[in-house]
């Protein structure tokens, strides 16, 4: 249980792995939907694990052999301390390597336990990793240059030419998928190939403990392409996404190529049968090969245009990786082995120095030992001091660009607030107007009514004067005469007329009577009648002929009205009016 | 069956071409029928010019969808949907210009109807120039420049046709009236304009192989 436990931290690696690096295999294939990501993640995943099972040997077994780790505390501590480093290292570093990680971590546990460190080994997994992106260029040029030649020879239309890429990139992403679980898998089990070792029966079946963890390494990598490499895909600074299809097509073929090449043992074995040295196998960067290619691509395109920003970035990831982990692991080790018990060695843990064999012991000076010390421990500080500062600016960005967007949203508030009151304003004067259109066009009726009315009422006087006139008896004239003069004095009160102009009025003014109503209910009708004709603006002398009553008592109602309205001396009436 | 699709998609693409062909050409003899005219066989020629402007709206679209349901050449087709609009273009003012001799019946004197028919043919060899162009384009990115050539030449012939036509009819021709002359001015515009468009689609073209080759 223990074993499984401690071969967590591997397999977390291996998650990690395949999360990252799916995008140099896919990545194009997806962003262009030549393939849905489901396929693709199980196309990636079958062949990773098949090429970790078929050739993951080779790779391992190199990393397995940089220094002895007999205990599966130590290789769990160098895995967990690589996962670590390039989690924190993600964020600053373009371009990182797991295999530099793990290298660094087996220094530190090499340093750690005074274990010898096997140099011929590091020598080989350096020149390896230093010329992979180098073959990697090579390669890609040599395609890149073929295929087109090929594109411009061949005259077949755009359209299918296009289709014959799409169905290569699908091809050639399945051949990378086998090549990157065949050398990458180094990465995840190869520190625990010597603390692990059983043999597994089913039966009749012998399962080495190799194969074992080749094939949980490869299922752990396929997990991480399953759940974590869609995200890695969509983001969208991603180098390998924004390529043209033909351009992918052969960055991830001359990456699979690559990888092959430094995981196929058989490869390796035919260079030593033509007398070569055979060639090494190692775990390669899957991201410098993609840099490498595509620098291989630009210079047969003529692009003579590198940005020094990028090698420098290499560069640093190439010397504060393998630091990092090997600082790291250092120290975790001594925290794993003190505070949980957990050996991370079954020798004795002596001095480094007696471990060394006679022949290569170098005599360090104190000097020396002293000087080097002291320049680690500056270069410790220095690198300590440049994060500590980078996210002290980052952050204070981040709170600067916070406060910017708290700003912009209040002023959108304000904005939008300002809005709504001009809006509302505009509609209150739509209906103010609305209203006032209307009272206008009901005068218009009304007055037309009345001339309707009075032309109707002369008519009646006209034809009433002229049947007095006609008839010959004093009697019937006068009688005549004499009702039309009782008309004329009904007609002269303009009581219906007056009733329209209290109706009208107190139409308009309907939130003054409410007011009114509310604040002064023991008011008498003919006193609101006249608290509205003194809003309109009417004097008393044009009050008198409406209400049929002389000026005199227009005056006195108006002073009753103050009476009951309570009113001080020194207010008057028609303001009061006006503004309740 | 692997292929399928993409021959499909190269079918509508080489139908489209051909229906500007065509287009062209209608248009070229509804010119001639109706200087000489023949007004039937003109009206025959408005007709089938008006289906062959349909048929190459529906084809556009038929690409268009073709093109972005199977996801094909993303870096390309917004330029490939953009030479297939310019090139409607010609089928739609070849169209637009006939109709105006249909619904308009310019007079033509008959001292004009050679150089209509000159001017007319030149336009049109400046806007067929495009077609070869445009199907090397798909095949051999690297010919398009040379074929582009033959658009340039014909639509300076036009523009300086379309000049002598109208100095002609404005210096030469005191019996007209001035708003005949303004309106056979207008006409020699419609058919010169149609070169015009074809050196648009010409520079378009041009662009575009060289994106392809680099």
């Amino acid at each position: 249980m223990q074993f499984y436990l401690l071969l967590l931290s591997g397999l977390l690696l291996g998650w990690s792995l395949g999360a990252k690096k799916f995008n140099n295999i896919f990545g194009t294939a997806i962003n262009n939907r030549l393939i849905s990501f489901k396929n693709a993640a199980l196309i990636s995943g079958l062949f990773v694990v098949l090429g970790a099972l078929l050739q993951g040997t080779g790779t391992s077994k190199t990393i397995s052999e940089l220094s002895f780790i007999d205990a599966p505390g130590g290789a769990f501590t160098i895995a967990l301390s690589s996962a670590i480093v390039i989690k924190l290292l993600t964020k600053h570093l373009q371009f990182i390597s797991i295999t530099l990680a793990i290298v660094g971590g087996i220094i530190g546990w090499c340093y750690y336990t005074s274990n010898a460190l096997n140099y011929s080994t590091l020598f080989k997994v350096l020149c390896v990793w230093v010329f992979s992106p180098i073959l990697g260029a090579i390669i890609a040029a040599g395609f890149y240059f073929m295929l087109r030649k090929y594109m411009r020879q061949s005259k077949l239309h755009l359209i299918k030419m296009e289709a014959i890429i799409r169905i290569s990139l699908l091809i050639v992403g399945v051949f990378a998928a086998y090549s990157f679980g065949a050398n990458n898998i180094g990465n995840v089990i190869g520190v625990f190939m010597n603390s692990m070792s059983f043999t597994f029966m089913i039966g009749s079946l012998t399962i080495q403990s190799t194969a074992i963890l080749l094939f949980l390494g490869g299922i752990a990598i396929a997990l991480g392409i399953a759940t974590y490499g869609k995200r890695v895909i969509q983001k969208p600074d991603s180098i390998i996404s924004s390529l043209t299809p033909e351009t992918a097509l052969v960055v991830v073929l001359s990456q699979a190529v690559v990888m092959f090449i430094f995981s196929s043992s058989v490869f390796s074995n035919s260079f030593a049968n033509i007398g070569l040295t055979a060639f090494p196998l190692a775990p390669v960067s899957s991201s410098q090969v993609v840099i490498g290619s595509m620098i291989g691509i630009g210079v047969i395109k003529g692009i003579h245009e590198i940005k020094l920003k990028t090698v420098g970035n290499i560069l640093s990831g190439w010397i504060i990786t393998p630091l990092f982990s090997g600082i790291t692991t250092f120290i975790s080790l001594f925290f794993v082995q003190h505070v949980f018990a957990i050996p991370v060695t079954n020798k004795k843990l002596t001095p480094i120095s007696d471990q060394i064999h006679p022949s290569i012991k170098l005599e360090i000076p104190n000097e020396t030992n002293l000087f080097l010390i002291l320049l680690l421990s500056i270069a410790m500080v220095s690198v300590f001091i440049y994060f500590v500062v980078s996210h002290l600016k980052n952050k204070k960005t981040e709170s600067e660009n916070n406060r910017r967007l708290q700003e912009k949203i209040q002023f959108s508030e304000f904005q939008k607030a300002l809005t709504d009151i001009e809006v509302n304003t505009v509609q209150l004067e739509n209906t103010t107007l609305a209203a006032r259109l209307d009272e206008k066009r009901n005068e218009l009726v009304t007055y037309s009514l009345n001339i309707g009315e009075q032309r109707q009422y002369l008519d009646t006087i006209y034809k009433s004067i002229q049947e007095a006139l006609d008839t010959p008896e004093i009697e019937r004239k006068n009688a005549i005469l004499k009702n039309e003069l009782i008309e004329l004095k009904q007609k002269m009160s303009f009581s219906s007329e007056v009733d329209k102009i209290y109706q009208q009025a107190e139409q308009v003014h309907n939130d003054f009577m409410e007011r009114l109503n509310n604040q002064f209910p023991d008011l008498s009708t003919q006193e609101k009648r006249l608290m509205v004709l003194l809003r309109i603006g009417l004097s008393s002398k044009e009050i008198a002929p409406l209400l049929n009553i002389s000026m005199k008592s227009v005056e006195i109602s108006r002073y009753r009205l103050r009476k009951k309205l309570n009113l001080d001396n020194k207010i008057n009436l028609v303001e009061f009016t006006k503004t309740m | 069956m692997l292929f399928s699709k993409a021959n499909d998609s190269i079918e509508l693409i080489d139908k489209f071409l051909n229906c500007v062909d065509q287009s062209l050409l209608l248009f070229k003899e509804g010119v001639k029928n109706y200087l000489y005219n023949n007004t039937e066989v003109f009206n025959n020629d408005i007709s089938q010019l008006a289906n062959a402007e349909i048929e190459s709206d529906n084809l556009r679209r038929e690409i268009e969808k073709a093109l972005f349901i199977q996801s094909l050449m993303p870096q390309m087709r917004g330029d490939i949907m953009r030479l297939l609009e310019e090139m409607d273009n010609l089928i739609d003012q070849s169209k637009k210009s006939l109709f105006q001799f249909e619904v308009e019946t310019p007079h033509i004197p008959s001292e004009l109807i050679p150089d209509f028919i000159r001017l007319t043919q030149i336009s049109v060899s400046a806007a067929e120039s495009v077609i070869p162009a445009a199907k090397s384009y798909f095949t051999e990115p690297t010919t398009v420049n040379e074929k582009i050539h033959r658009v340039y030449f014909y639509e300076k012939e036009a523009d300086l046709l379309a000049d002598i036509v109208r100095r002609k009819i404005f210096r030469e021709m005191p019996d007209l009236k001035l708003s005949e002359k303004f309106h056979l001015r207008y006409f020699t515009l419609h058919i010169e304009d149609i070169s015009d468009t074809a050196e648009k689609v010409a520079d378009l073209l041009s662009i575009m192989a060289i994106k392809r080759i680099v």
